[in-house]
């Protein structure tokens, strides 16, 4: 058995039909489910394929630079005045978000199912990025997804996306955000299913996306593990990362679902405030409902029509959550909060400021968070913060907060 | 004997082939949709489907998707689309109304709210565009007790155990969905569509009925020749985008304004 599938032994989800408890499953026009279940049984031929991990950890060590850091900030520990914060460093990544481990697994399926066209949804561009990236080493075609105005929001990464050979296609449906460009590519691989590759960026969309993504990411989670026993002699008390539809979040808990004693805290975006309802929080304010092939936490009015969400990152702007979240909500294994907008850019500001790293503004929820939790801890208690990303691709939102024209 | 069954089976004893408009409710507005449904009805409907909104149609082509929009900017929603059934009802008891959409607002109503309301409005039966059968175990025999048919897709790229499995799940008619892709796509393929009915049925003694990518009297005729019935939707909401948001219109004027389905039903006929 490959280290990369963990076999827990309280844990083993999803069941064979891709349900994590009532979540997850499979909700998708006929259409697309023989190709979902084509999708599964490469998967589950491939997983028991020693070669193909191999594949997957050479190009993760020699492509993306993995293994990334597990990196004592010591800083922002004082700042914080309890717990020891460590940083998983996955800003260092290649193309600068975790995003990319998933890429590469889902490019490397799709390779070995013959299919010659990927396509792929982006809010931010990070994901749409990785994808483009991986097509452009793998010589496929790709197309891209995104709503028109994350399209106006995120300019450098369309312009990224175009020069790594990706057509950019805008979104003008609905919201014209994320959620918006998950549907439209639900609709091309409808219509180009014979010899199209759908890579879903984070742990939602129909079964089995949640759980190869969540594969594909764990190699965060297993990392953390060894690095702490390295470092540190032992594993650590909490891990904090943010939450939009939670691929860094699972890819971090996913290994230590067994450790009991290793808490686990996700870290959704507040927004404007969750009183407001001008927010991307459907774990802390929303209620379970099927959407893009899943049933997890949503926001929802209550004729069950999708309601627009509110975060100043692009990333975390989304009404949904990956199934698998909603389980470990719902069985106290991790625990959700939110963090605003304003808290967000606070974090931004101040790890930049103490330790130089220019974090990601989706990353910045999961720092906020733990900025407020460390000082409650005592001072040898191990924190792990999912560092998601890099800020690079934020400075434009951020100067046009501070009202600086670049 | 279900309405829908009943209507089956007088169009066989004439020998016809059923015509059904798919129509989104609350385009232009649920006074207007409830006109609409008459006026299709004097056009030569056997059978509407009515489309309940979602802000997220991920199965549906930009044609429907625009109907959406329309009609969820007028704040339609499936206790409204109920309550456009029931006023049918009061004049047309014949005509069999399923109801088609997408899951999210019927889990939010609650599985047997719904099926209690929809049974009280005269709905006969509901077609869920993304609750493949295999997640239907909790809300299939609520719908069937209630005394809803279910009716399920069949896709081009169904296997056969799909098949199987989806036609031993459903009641009243099975749909074929006519090609890969999207609600008003337009490259139709008949030859292909019949090889694939004659495949579904050796697993179904249910009608068959066709829909995605009919567009006009012509190829309404001709998958009419292979299947028991043609549902038309996107080229018919083309015609309703086309109406203002009224509700004085009267029902000659929305016969014209629908008179595709007229000339449907003629070449379909002949």
């Amino acid at each position: 058995m490959s280290e990369h599938l963990i076999h827990h032994k309280t844990y083993n989800f999803p069941d064979q039909s891709g349900h994590f408890g009532p979540f997850g499953g499979i909700f998708v026009g006929e259409t697309l489910m023989p190709a979902l279940e084509a999708l599964n049984r490469q998967y589950d031929h491939l997983k028991n394929d020693p070669a193909f991990w191999a594949e997957f950890d050479y190009d993760l060590a020699h492509y993306v630079g993995r293994p990334s850091p597990l990196y004592f900030a010591e800083r922002l520990t004082k700042l914080g005045g309890g717990a020891r914060i460590f940083l998983k460093r996955e800003d260092l990544n290649h193309t600068g978000a975790h995003k990319i481990n998933n890429t590469i697994g889902q490019a490397l399926l799709a390779r070995a199912m013959g299919k010659t066209r990927i396509i792929a949804e982006t809010g931010a561009g990070q994901h749409g990025v990785a994808t483009a990236t991986i097509a452009a080493r793998m010589g496929l075609e790709c197309h891209v997804f995104m709503g028109v105005d994350d399209i106006q929001r995120q300019s450098a990464n369309v312009f990224r996306m175009k020069m790594l050979g990706a057509n950019v296609v805008g979104v003008t449906s609905g919201s014209r955000t994320l959620k918006d460009a998950m549907n439209e590519a639900l609709r091309d691989w409808a219509t180009n299913v014979d010899n199209t590759y759908y890579i879903i960026g984070t742990v939602a969309g129909p079964h089995p996306y949640p759980m190869l993504v969540r594969d594909f990411q764990s190699v965060i989670g297993r990392e953390v593990k060894q690095q702490s026993m390295k470092q540190l002699g032992r594993l650590p008390d909490s891990l904090v990362a943010c939450v939009g539809g939670g691929s860094n979040a699972i890819g971090l808990f996913y290994p230590f679902i067994d450790d009991k004693e290793v808490r686990m805290i996700g870290v959704e975006a507040g927004g404007l405030g969750l009183e407001t309802g001008k927010h991307a929080a459907p774990l802390s304010a929303g209620h379970p409902g099927v959407l893009h092939g899943n049933r997890t936490y949503l926001m929802n009015d209550a004729d069950g029509q999708i309601l627009e969400t509110h975060s100043v990152s692009a990333g975390l702007d989304y009404p949904g959550v990956g199934p698998e979240h909603s389980w470990l909500k719902d069985l106290h294994r991790a625990e959700y909060t939110a963090v605003t907008d304003e808290e967000a850019l606070a974090a931004f500001r101040t790890l930049t400021r103490s330790e130089g790293i220019i974090p990601a503004l989706e990353s910045s929820h999961a720092v906020a968070h733990a900025l407020k939790l460390a000082p409650t801890l005592p001072h040898d208690h191990i924190m792990v913060v999912n560092l998601s990303g890099r800020g690079d691709k934020d400075l434009h939102t951020v100067a046009a907060i501070d009202n600086i024209k670049l | 004997m279900s309405r829908i069954t009943n209507c089956f089976t007088e169009l066989k004893r004439h020998g016809k082939k059923a015509l059904i408009p798919y129509l989104t409710a609350g385009d232009p507005n649920v006074a207007t949709t409830l006109g609409l449904m008459h006026a299709l009805v004097a056009n030569g409907a056997d059978l509407i489907e009515l489309g309940f909104p979602f802000s997220d149609p991920s199965a549906d082509g930009p044609v429907i998707q625009r109907a959406i929009e329309r009609s969820l900017a007028k704040k339609t929603t499936l206790r409204s689309v109920l309550e456009i059934v029931r006023l049918f009802r009061t004049t047309n008891q014949q005509t069999p109304v399923v109801l088609m959409g997408y899951l999210n607002p019927v889990e939010c109503m609650g599985y047997q709210n719904f099926a209690d309301a929809a049974v009280a409005a005269g709905v006969d039966g509901v077609l869920l565009v993304d609750m493949p059968p295999e997640e239907g175990h909790d809300l299939q025999p609520i719908m069937r007790n209630a005394g809803l048919e279910t009716i399920y897709l069949v896709a081009p790229t169904s296997s056969l155990s799909r098949i199987d499995a989806i036609c031993k799940q459903s009641s009243g008619y099975v749909y074929y969905v006519s090609l890969k892709g999207v609600t008003g796509a337009s490259h139709l393929d008949v030859e292909s569509v019949a090889t694939n009915l004659a495949r579904l049925r050796q697993h179904t003694a249910l009608p068959l009925g066709v829909g995605f990518g009919i567009r006009d009297a012509d190829s309404a005729a001709q998958i009419a020749k292979i299947a028991d019935a043609v549902v038309v939707g996107s080229a018919l909401i083309n015609r309703i985008a086309e109406l203002d948001d009224r509700d004085d219109y009267t029902l000659a004027q929305l016969e014209r304004q629908t008179s595709l389905i007229a000339d449907m039903r003629k070449a379909m006929d002949q």
